[in-house]
């Protein structure tokens, strides 16, 4: 009984596997025989192959890897300082009225503003360096992650903060294991947006901005244009695609299966 | 006339049992409630909780708060856990007036307040880890004790949203118990459990209530689980919140919820309890 169901489950895992090759095999397919009719210019639309050799030749000579470094650590750096700022002020919003009332707004205001809005501002201020890039990660984090902090510190429920004070837990220890524990799943929402965010704000500002300290992936795909090299440009896109989703599945996977895993929600 | 119930001079109120008197009770006070009011207002009602109240609850001793809805026991209980801020009066716990839950108060409430992010063994350290002068060793037994007390040993590693409605109160009651306060206040701690559970849970909560020996204060609209469990039965009538009348239960322990004796009381209560609904409706 056991061996036969998990068998079933072999069998259907094989089958998904099967369908997800099959669907990028054809998609490729489609690719490659839309290049080799002739109708466009390889210039516009380089057939799969070359892409391919773009990414071998870019991975053996080092520059994908050193401009993913660059680009990593600038991200990784900025966004880990964007949730530090962001985590206490939001909590502080969450138990101080007046903190909401005036951070709180500008928070908000600032959230809705695209964070590569930051980008010239950033400029002026701290001219083409690595601080005017940092600079425009921690604003298109920090902000999303205060906001989620409060958000999610004012909605865990009652309940749970009055059995936490009946067991004496207060000050540092109610915030520290109550209500920021309590306050989880929003909390992984928020820093999953300013993850976005950040991401998102960092390539635009690498494409627009040389910065001679270091060149980051957003460079790579800004001289491939210049270049007109449409391999390159393909390839670094796919390199940041592939980025996005091992952080996803890094940093954010681990606590989203924890809160599967405690809060019962979500299926399977 | 609530006030004047707990003078020993003042006229006696009808009691079903002829039980020792407020005199003759050897144990010392654990909890004095005296003269506490209440009010909530809110944009939409205005309502008297709890006017002029005053209680004595002895030492070990297991006191039942019942009435209809709105007749202010839960407040009661979450002014004596130090929950609520009464607007007047007083409440002692072993003659130190309660301004804030401490640890010698723990409560259970209705629903069973568990932190989601902790397994069943977590929670009941949770109240462990706030308790000075034990080391990590101490707390892990004491914690797997009182599991097992409650009847989930074995369950230390479920989580909490893998455990049933009465699990998951059974892990409640192991946490509340395990930092040994010499008082639980409970809040209608079995109302949404289905009736199975909830039979079992008289059982264990006589037999803890026995092995423990602590001072119990239980909220609850039901007037059999009363019966079951109380050494007095408070009844309280509401708008004003008052205390209408107290009955002694002096049933033999282990009580069945279905004894025929317990019945008896149970109907009787029963009566006093609509009275004092139907008075309140006029």
């Amino acid at each position: 009984m056991i061996t036969s169901s998990a068998a079933t489950m072999v069998a259907s895992s094989a089958r998904r596997t099967g369908i997800v090759v099959l669907f990028f095999t054809t998609l490729i397919g489609l690719w490659w025989l839309a290049t080799a009719s002739g109708r466009w210019s390889a210039v516009i639309l380089p057939p799969p192959q070359a892409i391919a050799e773009y990414l071998w030749s870019g991975l053996l000579d080092g520059s994908i890897l050193e401009s993913t470094l660059v680009t990593m650590k600038r991200l990784l750096v900025g966004y880990f300082m964007g949730v530090a700022i962001g985590l206490p002020v939001g909590l502080l919003m969450a138990s101080n009225q007046s903190v909401e009332d005036t951070v709180g707004s500008v928070a908000l205001g600032f959230q809705t503003l695209p964070s590569v809005c930051w980008v010239p501002l950033a400029l002026i201020w701290f001219g083409q360096s690595e601080s005017a890039m940092l600079f425009v990660v921690v604003m298109g984090t920090t902000w999303s992650v205060m906001i989620a902090t409060s958000h999610g510190a004012r909605n865990i429920p009652p309940i749970l903060g009055r059995a936490a004070r009946t067991m004496g837990s207060q000050g540092f220890h109610r915030w520290t294991r109550v209500v920021l524990p309590a306050s989880l799943p929003f909390l992984v929402t928020g820093m999953k947006q300013g993850w976005a965010f950040a991401w998102r704000s960092l390539m635009a500002a690498e494409i627009y901005v040389t910065i001679l300290t270091g060149f980051g992936l957003g460079h790579l795909l800004h001289y491939g244009r210049e270049l007109n090299a449409m391999d390159q440009v393909i390839g670094v896109m796919l390199v940041i695609v592939a980025i996005g989703l091992v952080a996803d599945r890094i940093l954010f996977s681990p606590w989203e299966r924890f809160l599967h895993e405690r809060w019962g929600t979500g299926a399977r | 006339m609530t006030a004047a119930l707990l003078m020993p001079a003042a006229p006696a109120i009808s009691k079903p049992a002829a039980l020792p008197d407020v005199q003759m009770r050897v144990t010392p006070t654990r909890i004095r409630v005296e003269g506490l009011s209440k009010r909530f207002v809110t944009r939409r009602a205005d309502v008297q909780a709890l006017d002029n109240v005053s209680l004595e609850i002895e030492q070990g001793e297991f006191v039942c708060l019942i009435g209809p809805s709105g007749c202010g026991k839960s407040t009661l209980l979450d002014i004596i856990a130090g929950l609520t801020k009464p607007d007047s009066g007083t409440v002692e716990s072993d003659g130190k007036a309660v301004t804030a839950p401490a640890p010698d108060r723990m409560v259970m409430f209705q629903e069973p307040a568990l932190f989601p992010w902790l397994d069943a063994l977590g929670n009941v350290m949770f109240g462990l880890k706030l308790k000075p002068g034990l080391t990590k060793n101490d707390r892990l037994d004491i914690a797997h004790r009182y599991l097992k007390m409650v009847g989930l040993g074995g369950f230390e590693h479920s989580y909490i949203h893998e455990l049933s409605g009465g699990m998951k109160q059974r892990v409640a009651l192991a946490r509340s118990l395990a930092p040994d306060p010499k008082v639980l206040l409970m809040d209608e701690p079995f109302a949404a459990l289905d009736a199975i559970t909830r039979e079992q849970l008289y059982d264990d909560l006589q037999m803890i209530w026995a092995q423990t020996r602590k001072t119990i204060v239980f909220v609850t609209h039901n007037v059999r689980e009363a019966t079951c469990l109380a050494d007095r039965v408070v009844l309280m009538s509401p708008r004003p919140g008052r205390i209408a009348q107290e009955f002694d239960i002096p049933l033999p322990r282990p009580r069945d919820i279905n004894g025929a004796e317990l019945s008896r009381y149970a109907g009787e209560m029963a009566r006093s309890l609509k009275t004092v609904t139907d008075r309140s409706r006029q």
